[in-house]
């Protein structure tokens, strides 16, 4: 479903993704794991149409993002690491939107946005808006909204960054729960071992815009002797803290946070 | 088509929502229409150009609509990392469909908003001089907020961080207001402030407001018709570019 072959991608002189290779079989929980600033959200922005990349070949079900961008986008889903829901529209009416852009016909959209909205109970609060929804609420829609134009791939960029366990536990019972009822693949990255490795079939793990190492959490541990996937996920990263260069998003993520009630 | 059009819906839709937004967006034309309507009037009036609430009152309008439209589009800087602009990009929609639904949404929403200034603009006391000249009033109105939600969308495409926000009020939205001839007749000017008068869009857009509504005017309304046409068309094409190139 996805394959990724000797990706790059720099910034001026800083090499954020530095020749990335591997393979998303259709069907899969792929979990992307690294420290701040490995290239996980740049490898997922070049996958996404969004930026595009300075070397290397990547397909979307067969296709290239680079050069079939609009069919591509019609395949993947994605949530942000920021949000990107309105939150003066209803709901009902962040859905309609999205089933509009992504040329949903009328019933069908209808009818899918009954149904997501049940199943990540939020029917009850369609007409609400977005802007009194709890953080756990927010992503379950934009997760929902992600699922409505039925894609073949799901991202999810740290879908659970600040939600409490109740809510990263029932997000991920969704998803799954979809990953099996529709199989839509899903690529997802998180700085929670746990639900990498409760949630993902198989997980890579990058650094300094290399992959580091990938298989399942039983063959990580089992390579790198250790017991826990956190420990695998030090060993093979070592424990130096990243210090991420502030760029304008993250200074504005700061601000974000201020206002934020 | 139908996703220009949502997205249009969309941004009408966020403004009649945001009702204590509109009551607060009032307060400043008001300030300027009664502290100078009535603070410059005697003056005025002794220099023998009549009625300074009735010359100042299309210039409100004006700002109110610069003002909405101009906003309109900074609040790209906004939307794109923490709203609904992101997941607009990613949809296998033409970046030209989204600009236009939103650019356009803005102008509507700059419109309504000075459509309510000219209802508070009556209430203080101005009267326009013919009724049959009001629909050449809207006409201006439309052309004022398209031309400067388009450079809305240039700037809100081109804004790293907030800071460039404060200096784009300061050095381009005010200037472009207090050089514009709302404030005072075109007449007279000494030749520094009469050339960038001339230079600046937002002058023929009070001008031909002017004239529509109070009938005394400096350019020929066909002059003040083609010179926004052809400003609102270029700041259009310009954000179109921007808007494209927009990287998240």
């Amino acid at each position: 479903m996805i394959q990724v072959r000797d990706l790059l991608k720099k910034y001026g002189d800083v090499t954020a993704v530095a020749g990335v290779s591997f393979d998303v079989a259709p069907g899969e929980i792929f979990a992307f794991l690294g420290p701040n600033g490995a290239g996980k959200t740049t490898t997922i922005q070049m996958l996404t149409t969004l930026v595009p990349p300075d070397g290397g070949t990547m397909q979307i079900d067969g296709l290239d993002p680079v050069r079939q961008a609009s069919a591509v986008r019609q395949r993947f889903g994605i949530v942000f690491q920021d949000a990107s829901l309105d939150s003066e529209l209803t709901a009902w009416e962040n859905m309609e939107i999205h089933g509009v852009l992504y040329h949903v016909p009328r019933r069908t959209r209808h009818e899918r946005i009954e149904r997501l909205l049940t199943l990540f109970e939020l029917w009850d609060r369609r007409d609400a808006y977005v802007k009194t929804f709890s953080g756990g609420m927010r992503r379950r829609l934009e997760i929902a909204r992600g699922f409505l134009h039925t894609p073949k791939i799901l991202f999810l960029d740290e879908p659970t960054l600040g939600l409490d366990p109740q809510s990263r536990n029932q997000l991920w019972t969704h998803v799954k729960s979809l990953n099996e009822s529709e199989h839509v693949t899903v690529f997802l990255t998180t700085h929670y071992m746990d639900e990498a490795e409760r949630v993902a079939g198989r997980i890579a793990i990058i650094d300094h815009g290399k992959i580091v190492a990938q298989g399942t959490a039983a063959e990580l541990k089992q390579q790198t002797s250790t017991d826990s996937l956190e420990k695998a996920f030090l060993a093979l990263t070592g424990t130096t803290i990243r210090d991420e260069r502030a760029d304008p998003a993250a200074q504005m993520r700061q601000f974000a946070k201020m206002w934020r009630r | 088509m139908s996703a220009i059009y949502i997205l249009w819906l969309r941004e009408v839709k966020r403004y009649t929502r945001s009702r204590a937004q509109i009551v607060a967006s009032i307060a400043q034309p008001l300030l300027y229409l009664l502290a100078l309507g009535f603070g410059l009037g005697p003056v005025f009036q002794k220099a023998g150009e009549g009625s300074y609430l009735q010359f100042v009152a299309p210039g409100v309008i004006g700002l109110s609509i610069l003002f909405t439209s101009i906003f309109s589009g900074i609040g790209l800087l906004w939307d794109r990392q923490f709203g609904f602009l992101k997941e607009t990009l990613v949809a296998p929609v033409p970046r030209l469909n989204i600009m236009i639904g939103k650019t356009f949404g803005g102008a509507t929403v700059a419109i309504l908003q000075g459509m309510l200034i000219v209802i508070v603009c009556l209430i203080a006391g101005f009267r326009p001089a013919h009724v049959s000249t009001l629909p050449l009033a809207l006409i201006f109105m439309v052309l004022i907020a398209i031309t400067f939600a388009g450079l809305g969308t240039v700037i809100g495409s081109k804004l790293q961080n907030m800071q460039g926000f404060q200096l784009m009020m300061n050095f381009l939205v005010m200037p472009i207001f207090f050089l514009s001839g709302a404030l005072y007749p075109l007449t007279n000017l000494p030749w520094g402030l009469a050339a960038v008068t001339r230079i600046d869009p937002m002058t023929y857009g009070i001008d031909g407001l002017r004239g529509a509504f109070i009938g005394t005017a400096h350019f020929s309304p066909v002059t003040n018709v083609i010179v926004l046409i052809g400003v609102a068309a270029f700041f259009l094409i310009l954000g179109a570019r921007a808007f494209a190139r927009i990287q998240i």
